[in-house]
């Protein structure tokens, strides 16, 4: 992964383990041990919110950033994506199996029991 | 008018080799041959129904649909064409009602494939941005990025720079390390031959036509032989029965069945995940050498018929 991929990362782990909206200056102390310029700071928060995964408001003379969904939220687009397989979405990426139904899923569970031999 | 009832009569036989290649077997056998089969049918079809109205529209050339086209393109200029076939009555009315259908038809065809394909590529940029915040890297798994869901999900997420192979906590649990390199070198497959764009034009078809039938069930078999050329790669490494295992392990932690008698009136096709285990457990023979080169030269015959036909001038 590259570095500033790797920066968003960190700072969105600072931004979830808070549950306040931060300045860029409080993001910056949260990573002190990184020892991170003001404007890196910046330039991080501006490329996470144009990608629409903070939001942000203006607090006197300072934007206030915070997530705009928690990590799970997240974590449950990219399967729903990867399972969902919704009408529009299908050519954006290639699934090992299609998301099946349950009596589809009752056929391969049968078929797992006949073929399954027992692992030592 | 020759040109015009021989690209009709193309295009007719286009739709009926569509339907006997989705009801043929060998397919399965030979993957690759029958994809290439499919893409000839789909792109024959397409030209030859375009040619055929464009051939009849703009017979008063004399022509062909090719030349006929550029002819047709300096008289629009000045709006000859269209006074010349006002001025022939209801025939020349069939002209242009033709003339009409065949742009219209091109301009759907274009604008679905471009619509897909931004489509497509705005969901993969946001599915990678989201992937470079919660995803992780794991030892078991070099080259793919972990997701923590209990769900079972592999999956890969094409694109030019920044490919990436991508795998739930869920599937790691269920398969052992054999299955698992199995399904990743399923996955590398679809990315090494890019075989989402061969499956591009296929989906941005059933994106531009989302009511007829038809285009969504010979999606869903281009999509399944697609998987199937990748399982065909992936069992260069591993074996056909781990592939299948990882396959069945993956349906198997699927939802939950459905309560008795919700669907049970329902008679079920054969899941295609099904249609591939059973194809790797107990394999066929390969698709002979000499029917592909067959079938491969018959596509190469169609095109070149098709475009022939454009340029007949009768």
């Amino acid at each position: 992964m590259n570095r500033l991929g790797e920066l968003e990362r960190a700072v969105m782990d600072v931004l979830w383990a808070r549950n306040e909206p931060m300045t860029v200056r409080e993001v910056g102390k949260a990573l002190a041990e990184r020892d991170l310029a003001h404007t890196t700071v910046m330039t991080v928060l501006d490329r996470l919110a144009k990608k629409k995964v903070v939001d942000r408001a203006r607090e006197g003379r300072a934007w206030r950033y915070r997530p705009a969904a928690s990590r799970e939220n997240y974590v449950s687009e990219l399967m729903f994506d990867a399972l969902g397989q919704t009408v529009d979405r299908d050519a954006a990426l290639a699934a090992f199996v299609q998301s099946m139904d349950g009596q589809e899923a009752e056929a391969l569970r049968r078929a797992l029991a006949e073929n399954e031999q027992p692992r030592n | 008018m020759v040109s015009a009832a021989l690209l009709t009569l193309v295009a007719v036989s286009c739709l009926v080799a569509m339907e006997a290649l989705h009801r043929a077997k060998w397919p399965s056998r030979g993957p690759y041959t029958a994809v290439i089969a499919w893409q000839a049918l789909g792109l024959a079809w397409g030209v030859s129904t375009i040619g055929a109205l464009l051939a009849y529209g703009l017979s008063s050339y004399e022509l062909g649909a090719a030349g006929g086209t550029m002819a047709m393109f300096t008289d629009l200029v000045t709006g000859e064409f269209l006074l010349a076939e006002f001025s022939q009555g209801l025939e020349g009315i069939g002209h242009l009602a033709a003339v009409a259908l065949a742009l219209t038809l091109t301009l759907v065809l274009f604008s679905g494939l471009v619509a897909s394909f931004v489509q497509v590529v705005r969901v993969r940029r946001r599915h990678h941005d989201l992937l470079e915040l919660v995803a992780s890297d794991h030892p078991d798994v070099p080259g793919a990025r972990v997701v923590d869901h209990p769900a079972a999900a592999a999956y890969c997420l094409p694109g030019v720079l920044r490919s990436q192979v991508v795998i739930s906590a869920g599937a790691l649990e269920v398969l052992d390390n054999r299955e698992l390199a199995a399904v990743l070198a399923h996955e590398h497959a679809h990315l090494r031959q890019r075989h989402d764009l061969v499956l591009l034009p296929f989906s941005s078809l059933k994106r531009a036509f989302p009511r007829v039938r038809l285009v969504r069930t010979y999606y869903e078999s281009v999509a399944l032989l697609i998987e199937m050329c990748a399982d065909d790669q992936a069992r260069r490494k591993s074996t056909s029965r781990e592939l299948a295992m990882a396959l069945l392990r993956f349906g198997a932690a699927g939802p939950a069945p459905v309560p008795a008698g919700a669907m049970a009136a329902v008679h079920q096709a054969e899941p295609a995940v099904m249609r591939r285990v059973n194809r790797l457990l107990r394999p066929d023979d390969e698709l002979p050498y000499h029917a592909g080169a067959i079938i491969m030269g018959a596509s190469a015959f169609l095109l070149a018929t098709v475009t022939c036909l454009w340029h007949i001038p009768v």
